[in-house]
């Protein structure tokens, strides 16, 4: 069983690193780009039965900073 | 005073604070393995060094904040002991929850290594006695995520209870109200992005550093 984990910087939490990729995009000539945010994806084999609550408890304990990030947990 | 350096994967400043360590106090620090689940008994002063702790994997300072030894620390800072957070200390310190906020990326993405300009913003607590109220010092700096990070009203909350111990004096790394170093709530924590340690001896071209190591062993 996999899920995936999609963390992402709260709204309001400046992201340097995506609008550094914004800066890059512009300069290849992409018009149109409006804005970017630039996160991180883990994925995660586990167990059958592993519970939703257990992947939540992951996500709090380690794999997010909830301080800057939310996380976004989908089953595959 | 008895003090005790941490020592992570990937910690590269380990040495330099026990050198400081070792001046201030006229005694060697324990160097402290991160898979230890104890410290050695009587330790009144702990560092978190600088470095890049499992190489910053996932979020710096994340995976060191998960290592048996911070529990250890965790106690220890509850039970009064002094915890002195450098640079990626201060980030593991953030990650393990023992002070508030995050650092991120710095604003300007670049690593920045130079020497800054801080003022003393809180002069009374045991870490920055020796300083004066709103001194200017100059100690350096040497990160690529030191852009500190928190929610308006936990920054209020820390200014209103003088628990900014130091903020840039000038523009380095976009830090929320250009913060440098946090106190914890008992006052006997400390973190802070720039280096104490790398300007504490006349070689070092100055010694602000110093008076915080100094600081610690009057308190």
């Amino acid at each position: 069983m996999k899920a995936r984990v999609t963390i992402t910087l709260k709204n309001g939490v400046l992201d340097p690193q995506g609008k550094a990729i914004h800066h890059a995009l512009e300069g290849l000539g992409f018009g149109g780009v409006n804005d970017v945010r630039a996160g991180k994806m883990i994925e995660l084999d586990l167990a059958d039965g592993t519970s939703d609550a257990d992947i939540e408890e992951m996500c709090k304990k380690l794999l997010a900073n909830t301080v800057i990030e939310n996380y976004r947990i989908e089953r595959a | 005073m008895n003090t005790a350096v941490i020592v992570f994967p990937g910690s590269n400043c380990d040495r330099d604070l026990a050198v400081a360590f070792e001046q201030a106090t006229g005694k060697k620090p324990h160097m402290v393995w991160h898979r230890e689940t104890e410290l050695p008994d009587g330790i009144d002063l702990i560092g978190v060094p600088g470095g890049f702790s499992y190489g910053d994997y996932l979020r710096s300072g994340a995976m060191a904040a998960q290592s048996p030894v911070m529990r250890a620390v965790s106690d220890a800072a509850a039970k009064g002991a002094y915890v002195l957070g450098i640079c990626n200390g201060f980030q593991v310190l953030t990650e393990t929850g023992l002070l508030p906020g995050a650092l991120m990326r710095n604003a300007g993405i670049q690593f920045i290594c130079r020497d800054v300009k801080l003022t003393v913003a809180n002069s009374q607590s045991a870490f920055t006695s020796q300083y004066q109220a709103d001194e200017e010092i100059i100690i350096p700096v040497a990160h690529h995520d030191g852009n500190y990070f928190a929610d308006a009203a936990t920054l209020d909350r820390l200014e209103g209870e003088g628990r900014v111990a130091f903020r840039y004096a000038e523009a380095v790394n976009g830090s929320a109200r250009n913060i440098a170093g946090v106190l914890n709530e008992g006052g006997n924590v400390l973190g802070m992005m720039p280096h104490p340690e790398r300007m504490s001896e006349a070689a070092h071209g100055g010694l602000d550093g110093k008076k915080l190591f100094d600081a610690l062993v009057s308190a």
